[in-house]
Order: structure tokens, then sequence, then C-alpha cells
């Protein structure tokens, strides 16, 4: 990092550019808005490539700093993570999404949410604020204070794009679906029955989760972090509980590192199971579905016998768990994840020799390499196209290092490969849950007290810190800021689904419509904790 | 083929009955010849997905829940019930009340979850209703963050007036 940190120091000799911090993990550079985009330019050159881990805007007028961004860049094989800071924006910013896809969604969210100007931006239209909403709504300013607005929205019709020629028709999709999903509205754009291409019309669900954090305590911020998303609720919280822990510089011990890994694991295996029987429900297969389903049920089971809830709410509180298992559960949890381990063996043959199945999902849905690494896609989707960067490896968190943690990867970036993507993946979680239980069982039995180290540390205030977790959707990030009453000052959250969703419509042209529920279901993306 | 019969031998039956477990509050005027067949929609209003899974997990084979008449349908026009998660996004507002007016007569209303009841930990953001009933009529309200498929499947068995031992 010493190249990146000397082209920094030396960038045009400019005084505007400072080291904020450069420790051996992490580094924050102050650089002025107008020389981003060169600097960004200059970081993507480097190889490996950097990945985005998330983007913030906030308004930090009341602290003089007018309105600042913030891009946390990290350096595979390096450990090492960037963020550039901007500071004293007014009213608009130079657009990165041209030199970096990814960022896209994330700039036009900070125009809606914040009526900044994101210059140069090649789509900029609405995303998160549906049309309807009054003109000056920009909710996440600070001098906005949640009110009744909600009251004058009047629904607009969406806006897409035109499309004319012979034969060509659209379909449209949502937002209510036929199954149990979560609401988003899909504009397919067919001729015949090949899709030219798909509009995806999200944020549904947008609850305003952001704003609401905002003003509350650390532990009331907890219980809604949770909730963003049902199926990711330890890797949010882990990921939030990382950012306080770094805010207040606590270590914690061991045997409750052990633990985490031991819920994360398990949150992994159950997401995994129960979303590649849903794939097969994506070209209705029900024998797969049906597998998939019982291997779900019978983990959330275990979830909810050993740790009191079935998807593992309430378990990770900043600074430590709330509880660990007793020397008892610890051995039954390992005999029982044993068995469910050597069922999952026993169904999955079945279903990577149907060939029926296999003609569904070989060549569905393809994304390219180049593409994911543009549009910044992460977790399964991911590592099935080519890019190795599970979180787990690049980084060294809670007992993974010690694990040897191998991203799992597949070069064909079709459906097919997202899935056995997903099966060696569960494999290995398998295999981690039991290195990490045997371990667990010779540990001690904890008291309650000594489970939490949070309690008396100094948190640092005004300060930004980010926590980031592998999650069975991918890495999410949550970027945290504390005002000077250690209330949250402003809470970011990057999910996986937010990271992935753009790319999912880039996958579809080529393909018929029917095979959308499968290559959605191979992404398996969130709208809550996308929408937020 | 052989490999399908084994297993399906070895797992033996795996849908059990309903386990008595949990509290849920009837309110409004519900159909004592409710008895044959309940056929839901599921509507999604700015949930966080639990509910939505819990409602899924139904359908499994440990619960079924089509051994007792109770089905999933895939369009309004077809359901008695509509089973409502999350607070009430106002992006789907509109939707949600589309898709109430599209249920034929007599129908009802579930509120699914502590958020889609009072708005739960989403109380006060700025862009959702503190619980579905602000927009729909709801008749019946089934707590927990999420409600357990048993809670579920006892509600539903309940509100069609069956015995649950």
């Amino acid at each position: 990092m010493l190249a990146l940190r000397e082209y920094l120091q030396s960038y045009h000799s400019y005084p505007g550019i400072k080291i904020i911090e450069w420790k051996k993990r992490e580094g924050m550079v102050d650089v002025p808005a107008r020389d981003l985009p060169e600097i960004l330019t200059y970081c993507l050159d480097m190889r490996p490539r950097p990945i985005w881990l998330t983007h913030v805007v906030n308004d930090e007028r009341q602290l003089g700093n007018g309105f600042c961004v913030y891009l946390v860049l990290h350096f595979p094989g390096k450990d090492f993570s960037l963020t550039l800071v901007a500071k004293g924006i007014k009213d608009k910013f130079p657009t990165l999404s041209l030199i970096f896809p990814a960022l896209n969604w994330s700039e036009r969210e900070a125009q809606d949410l914040f009526g900044l100007q994101a210059v140069g931006h090649p789509d900029p239209r609405p995303l998160v604020l549906h049309p309807g909403w009054s003109q000056d709504f920009h909710p996440l300013c600070k001098d906005y204070k949640a009110g009744q607005d909600r009251k004058a929205f009047k629904r607009q019709p969406l806006v897409f794009p035109e499309m004319h020629g012979d034969g060509i028709f659209q379909v449209s999709v949502g937002p209510i679906h036929a199954g149990i999903i979560e609401p988003g509205h899909f504009r397919f754009y067919a001729i015949g029955e090949p899709v030219l291409h798909l509009e995806a019309q999200l944020f549904y669900t947008h609850k305003g989760v952001e704003k609401l954090l905002e003003g509350k305590s650390i532990e009331e911020g907890l219980q809604i972090i949770e909730r963003l998303c049902g199926v990711c609720t330890v890797s949010h919280s882990l990921a939030y509980c990382e950012a306080v822990e770094k805010l207040a510089s606590v270590e914690v011990p061991r045997q409750v590192l052990l633990w985490r890994t031991i819920l994360a694991e398990l949150e992994r295996v159950y997401n995994h199971v129960g979303d590649i029987g849903n794939m097969c429900a994506g070209v209705g297969f029900a024998l797969g579905n049906a597998n998939g389903a019982q291997g779900k049920e019978k983990l959330q089971r275990l979830n909810s016998d050993y740790f009191g809830h079935r998807f593992l709410r309430g378990m990770v509180v900043p600074g430590g768990l709330k509880s660990i298992p007793g020397a008892k559960d610890r051995k039954d949890l390992l005999n029982r994840l044993l068995v469910l381990s050597d069922d999952f063996e026993d169904w999955i043959p079945l279903l990577q020799e149907h060939d029926g199945f296999r003609q569904r999902a070989v060549t569905a849905g393809i994304l390219k390499t180049d593409v994911a690494l543009d549009m910044g896609v992460t977790g399964p989707a991911a590592r099935a196209s080519g890019l190795a960067n599970d979180w787990r490896e690049l980084h060294a968190y809670l007992l993974y290092a010690e694990l040897n943690v191998k991203s799992i990867v597949r070069q064909d970036g079709d459906a097919w490969s997202r899935l056995m993507v997903r099966v060696k993946e569960t494999r290995e979680s398998f295999r981690f849950l039991n290195t990490l239980l045997r371990e667990a069982m010779q540990g001690p039995e904890l008291d309650d007290e000594k489970l939490t180290a949070l309690a008396g540390k100094k948190i640092r205030l005004l300060t930004p810190a980010w926590g980031c977790v592998e999650s069975p959707k991918g890495t999410e990030v949550i970027w945290l800021m504390l005002d000077d009453e250690g209330k949250i000052y402003r809470c970011r959250i990057r999910s996986a689904s937010y990271a992935n969703w753009p790319a999912v419509p880039l996958t579809m042209p080529g393909n018929i419509v029917p095979d959308f529920p499968l290559i959605n279901k191979s992404f398996e993306l969130c709208y809550s904790c996308c929408d937020r | 083929m052989l490999s399908l019969l084994l297993r399906k031998l070895k797992i033996g039956r795996l849908t059990e009955k309903v386990r008595n477990s949990h509290l849920s509050q009837g309110s409004s005027d519900l159909p004592a010849s409710f008895r044959q067949s309940l056929h839901i929609r599921h509507l999604a209003c700015g949930s966080c997905n639990a509910c939505d899974w819990e409602m899924a997990a139904l359908s499994n084979s440990l619960y079924d829940h089509q051994h007792f008449g109770i089905d999933f349908v895939a369009s309004p026009r077809h359901a008695d019930l509509l089973m409502c998660t999350g607070p009430g996004s106002t992006h789907l507002l509109k939707a949600a009340s589309e898709t109430y007016e599209a249920l034929p007569n007599p129908k009802w209303v579930m509120a699914v979850g502590d958020c889609a009841i009072d708005g739960g930990v989403f109380k006060g953001a700025y862009a959702c209703e503190e619980g579905i009933s602000r927009i729909l009529p709801v008749d019946y309200k089934v707590p927990g963050c999420p409600p357990t498929p048993d809670d579920l499947m006892k509600a539903l068995l309940e509100m069609m007036g069956k015995e649950v031992s």
C-alpha cells in the first residue's frame, strides 16, 4: 500500500489532500470532491482491483463540513481498506458512476434523499423515492424532521424507457407477486419469448430506516438493524457491532469470537439450504424444493432450540453475546448438525443428476466476470462469475483466518454455477461448524457478565467506523457515526442485496421470461434490506 | 428412482400435528361455517421478510398446510383471506388497497407479526404507517417477531373454526 500512499502524498502536491489516518489495515484520506474521479481511477487501475465496501453521503453541515461523501474501498490480497472523504460539498458533487458503475444507485439515492446533484450522472432518474413525493422532500438532511409528509404522497406513474419496433411488447409484473415474496415491479421488454431488456423498479418496501436510526441509542439501533432483513439477522448485527466495537476500541474475547463465528455459519447454512431449494421452486422442480424446505426448517428449529430464535435474533450484542449454550447443549447441537449434514449430502445428488433441472439452470442468466467487477457484485453471485471475493478470506475477522477459508469460485456465471457455489459453501460451512463446535465443547462455561465487554468503555464520537460481514447473500457493510451524545448520527446500510440488485436485470437479455424466477432466485436477494 | 424411494422410506412421514403453542387475538365477526377450505393471498407491505419466510415455511413437509384445506393462491380474486406482513410502506399503500379491493366478498384480513399490528420497530419512520390496520380493516392479529409457523398454523385453524388439540 506504500505506492498508493506515495501517490496520494504527491498528488499534484496539492494541499487539499490530507492523510488523516494510515494504519496497518485501514486508512482515511481527505480529498477535494473535484479530485475524487481521478483518484478513484488511479485506485481502480491497481491490481488486484479494489472492491467497494460502501459509499456514504452524510449531512455534516452542523459540524461545519457541508455535505460529505465517504467512499470505502478494499484492496484484496493486502487486507487494506481505504476511506476517501470529500468534505465541504454544497449542492453538487462530480459523479463517479461513469468510472465505477457500482456507485450508480448510491449516487442516485443521494440525489433523492439529500437533494444533492451528482454532476454528469448517466441515469439521474429518481431511485429510492417513487414519483409522488413533494419536490423538496429530502428526508436525510438533518434539518428534516420526520413528520407527516407521507400523508401527502400521491403516487405518480413510474418512468420507464420506451421501446419501439415490430413485435416488441412489454410484460409488467408486480409489485405484488403471486407467491409468498416481497414486492418489486419488473418490466420485461420481450420480442417473442426472449427478453431484450428488463427494468427492475424496487424500493416498494422503503420505510426510511436510515433516518429512523438517527437519534437512537446503540441498543435501540440494534433492534432495528436486526430487522433490516429476516434472514441476515446475524450478519447485520455482527456488522453493526463491529462498527460499534471499533468506536469503543473493544477487543472481544476469543470465546465470543468463536460463538459469533458459529452463529454466522449457522445462518449461512440454513440460508443456503433454503436457497438451493428455492432455486428448484423457480423451475417447478418440487422434489428439490421440498428437500430444501425440509432442511431449512430443521436447521431453523435447531436455531430455535439452542439459541431461542428461529432467525437467531437477539444473540449478538455490542461487545459480546447475549448468552451461549451450556456444555451438554453444545454436544447435542453438534450431533444434530452432523445428522443434517449427512441428510444434505443425501439429497443434493438428486438435484445435481437431474437432467431436466440441469437443462434449465446451465447457461441461464449469465453474469460475465467484467460486468460483475464493474457492478461491484458480491457474494455467491460474484464467486460464480470468477471473482474470489469472499470477505471471510479477504479480511481476517472472527475466527475465519484460523479456519483458512477459501473463496469457492466458478467461472461460468450462470444459475447453475451460483447453485454449485452455494452447495460447496454449505459443505464447507458444515465442516467449519464441526471444527468450531469441537473447540467450543472444550471451552469454559461463561457467565453473562464476561460476555459483554462494552459496559463502561469510552466511545469515540463524531468519528466514522464501519463493520463488514460476509452474509449468505454477500458482503454486508454498516457504516456508523455517533453524535456528541453517543446517539446514532448517521448509519448507512449497504447490504449485499443493494450491491447485487443492479446486476440482476443485466443477466436477463437473451433468456426467456419464464426463466426469470430461476435467475432471480439464483441471486436470492432480499428486497427489504435493499430498500430499507 | 431407487435412491428416491430409499430416501422416502428412510425419512417416513414428516407432517406433524399442530402444536398448541400460542395466543392470538381474534376480533371481528368470523364465519362459523368456514370449515372446508381457506384460500389465502399474501400481501407484503414493507416487512423485513422474516414473517414472509415463516409463512412460506407452512408449505414445507413438516407443516404441510394443504392437508388442512389451506392454500396460498396466486390471485387475490381467488382468495378469502389477505395475510399482511409489514407496517405498510408508503410506496405500497395503493397496491395494497387495490389488492384488497380485488378480493371477492366475503373477505378477511389478518395482520401477521408485530409490525403489521402496530408498526413494531419501524414505528415513526417517514415512509411507513404504524400497522396495516391504518389502511385495511384487520380482522385477526397474530403477534410475534416473527410469529412461528406453529403460531400461524394455529391462528389459521382457529380462524377456520377448527378444533386444535
